[in-house]
């Protein structure tokens, strides 16, 4: 609360960069005031009413959506005409309920029972339930049957943010998102960086009033009111990032990062093929991690071996003589895949996840060893495996691998082993790295560091021990390192400590000299290991 | 309407293939399908106490069909072979997207 006693500032945690200045609005969708209930008949015609209303607002926004929004959106419509499920609820209303609460006893019912599922994906439907229970209860509270109007560019508070909300403001005037609680890892928050808008999440309590507010989206505050010397300090942090944004995409253009004199390798990290289409990536010397567990979760069923060809040929072409290091599925841990990983498993970061699930599902499997073998004649492809313990894990992969290859090759498709790798992720791969027989070395710094340091990244609490930089974790990257340096092979860091700009001199020191960072960050390194590199500090 | 021939109960029993079991999107094809019928379907999860109406999204999902599990599906009424054909296709060829 610099800078006058008026001034109001509240920390959150960055979801989305980025700077917005306007117009403040609450959108919390609780109106507060308490609908005065009718005859039964009323109320049954009031329910009645705003079902048909919602029903035409959830249509309107998943044609203009379209694609997976529009899917999530199509559930709630599906409920919407579920004569069995509204029945039971007009039968609570002829039983004397009000319209509102009969609608959110069933809804909440509902909720209940998809939140006490062991099964993450039918807990992850609960929150569409919730959306869908405040929309009908809004109508009927007299919420106009319509969103709240929000003015262009301006700042919107909530509380959390349902992503059917986030797709009915209008953000083409700019504008900002500030959550009270919410999560970066979110689906708006997802949205938000596809699009550009600044988001600050967790900000815990935010007053109610404000005219104005200032949302900084780097350094995750909020100003409600700002006094003018709060706003020349907000204009100039914006400047500073707007010119640091200028010159890192001069930089970017150069052929090479340099540090005292070496070269610095830089690729980038897709999670989908789409994620191509960011400009800057054309500027990274290839893909250093391409996730493949969209494909198991984007598509009815298990991907099949075209949809997975298709997929990693098109990056293949994308990237033309540059590498491109695919990892093969690393579904478990905290991403629970149904029909593919464990239930019930009472530690799932310690459990059979990554490689280790692969090999216990062979005919999965198979399937995407099959459309890499074919790939691996398309391009520079290399394909990693993840979650390794030992050594023998890497050979039994191999030996799947190869025995693809062959079997492809006797069939007469064009098919080759391309060069396999392993993740550097599990504290005993780090100390014993020189057993495995690996062509190339890739650290997940993410997982390697909360095995280390035996804390559960998912676990807020934990954050202030969660630090990628401790000594034990650097000691992990420093032996991988030299053991590649030593070997000959490549050892690269694919984790988020490499594109976080204040891990990087820590990394080079540590002896690495490829990194692999998302395509949003790769000016920023760059510019960075720059600076770095003619003796300058972090700036 | 009152013919003996609608009163015939038609069944069939599917397995279903898709990964994450019978979750919202299947669910929604499942119930969409159902409702283009006259007849009146239930299906369960083989071997289940209860019945389910094959029309209600909520009730499908809420029958926690898991992958791998046989989907049983009786009908009756005017079109209810054909019902049962096209719901045992739609699990089999694991909710296609045209069927929407």
């Amino acid at each position: 609360m610099q800078g006058g006693a008026a001034a109001l500032a509240y920390r959150g945690r960055t979801a989305s960069i980025g700077f917005a200045h306007g117009p403040f609005v609450r959108v919390d969708a609780d109106t507060g005031g308490e609908r005065v209930a009718g005859s039964l008949v009323e109320e049954a015609l009031a329910l009645r009413k705003a079902i048909d209303t919602a029903s035409g607002q959830i249509a309107e926004l998943a044609a203009i959506a379209g694609g997976e929004a529009a899917q999530i959106l199509e559930f709630q419509v599906a409920l919407l005409e579920d004569e069995d499920f509204i029945e039971e609820i007009f039968a609570a209303i002829g039983e004397g309920d009000a319209a509102d609460v009969a609608w959110r006893s069933a809804l909440d019912a509902q909720i209940a029972d998809y939140n006490s599922a062991e099964d993450e994906y039918l807990k992850a439907r609960s929150s569409d339930l919730a959306d869908l229970r405040d929309r009908v209860i809004m109508i009927l509270r007299g919420g106009g049957g319509q969103a709240v109007r929000i003015p262009g560019g301006a700042v919107v508070c909530a509380d959390d943010l349902p992503p059917s909300r986030f797709l009915e403001i209008d953000w083409s005037g700019g504008g900002g998102l500030a959550l009270l609680r919410g999560s970066p890892t979110s689906h708006v928050a997802m949205l938000a960086r596809a699009r550009g808008i600044p988001m600050v999440v967790q900000l815990g309590a935010v007053p109610e009033l404000g005219a104005t507010a200032l949302l900084d989206g780097e350094g995750a505050t909020l100003e409600l009111d700002p006094n003018s010397e709060q706003l020349r300090l907000f204009e100039k942090r914006r400047e500073i990032h707007r010119k640091s944004r200028a010159s890192a995409r001069a930089i970017l253009r150069r052929p090479t990062a340099l540090w005292r004199g070496e070269r610095i390798k830089l690729f980038i990290n897709i999670q989908h093929v789409d994620d191509l289409a960011h400009a800057d990536g054309q500027y990274a010397d290839g893909i250093g991690l391409m996730r493949t567990e969209f494909l198991l979760t984007e598509r009815d069923g298990l991907p099949d071996e075209e949809a997975q060809f298709a997929a990693y040929d098109a990056v293949l072409r994308w990237a033309g003589q540059r590498p491109v290091t695919i990892r093969t599925f690393d579904a478990g841990g905290d991403k629970p895949v149904p029909g593919f990983t464990l239930d019930g498993e009472a530690n799932p970061f310690l459990g059979i996840r990554g490689l280790r699930l692969c090999l216990a599902r062979p005919e999965i499997f198979a399937v995407q060893l099959r459309a890499l073998a074919r790939a691996a004649v398309r391009g520079n492809l290399k394909v990693m495996f993840p979650m390794v313990t030992s050594a023998d894990e890497l050979e039994a992969g191999r030996k799947l691998f190869a025995d693809i290859v062959q079997r492809l090759q006797a069939d007469g498709i064009a098919a080759m082993l391309p060069e396999l790798g392993i993740m550097v992720e599990v504290p005993a791969a780090a100390l014993a790295v020189s057993s495995f027989k690996a062509s190339f070395f890739s650290i997940g710094s993410n997982d390697l560091a909360q095995y280390v340091l035996a804390c559960d990244r998912s676990n807020g609490a934990l954050a202030p021990l969660m630090d990628p930089l401790h000594p034990a974790v650097l000691e992990l990257i420093a032996r991988t390192a030299e053991h590649g340096r030593r070997a000959g092979i490549s050892v690269s860091l694919c984790g988020d400590m490499a594109s976080d700009p204040r891990c990087l001199p820590a990394l080079l020191n540590c002896g690495l000299r490829e990194l692999s960072v998302t395509t949003s960050a790769l000016a920023q390194i760059k510019q960075t290991i720059d600076r770095l590199g003619s003796g300058g500090g972090l700036g | 309407m009152l013919d003996k021939a609608d009163g015939q109960i038609f069944s069939g029993n599917v397995r279903l293939v898709h990964a994450v079991g019978m979750h919202a999107r299947p669910a929604v094809k499942l119930t969409k399908l159902a409702k283009k019928f006259e007849a009146q379907i239930s299906v369960r999860v083989e071997g289940a106490a209860e019945w389910i109406n094959a029309k209600s999204v909520a009730k499908i999902m809420a029958m926690r069909a898991a992958h791998g599990s046989t989907i049983e599906i009786k009908a009756s009424g005017s079109d209810a072979e054909a019902a049962v054909a096209a719901l045992v296709k739609l699990v089999e060829t694991d909710f296609p997207d045209e069927v929407s």
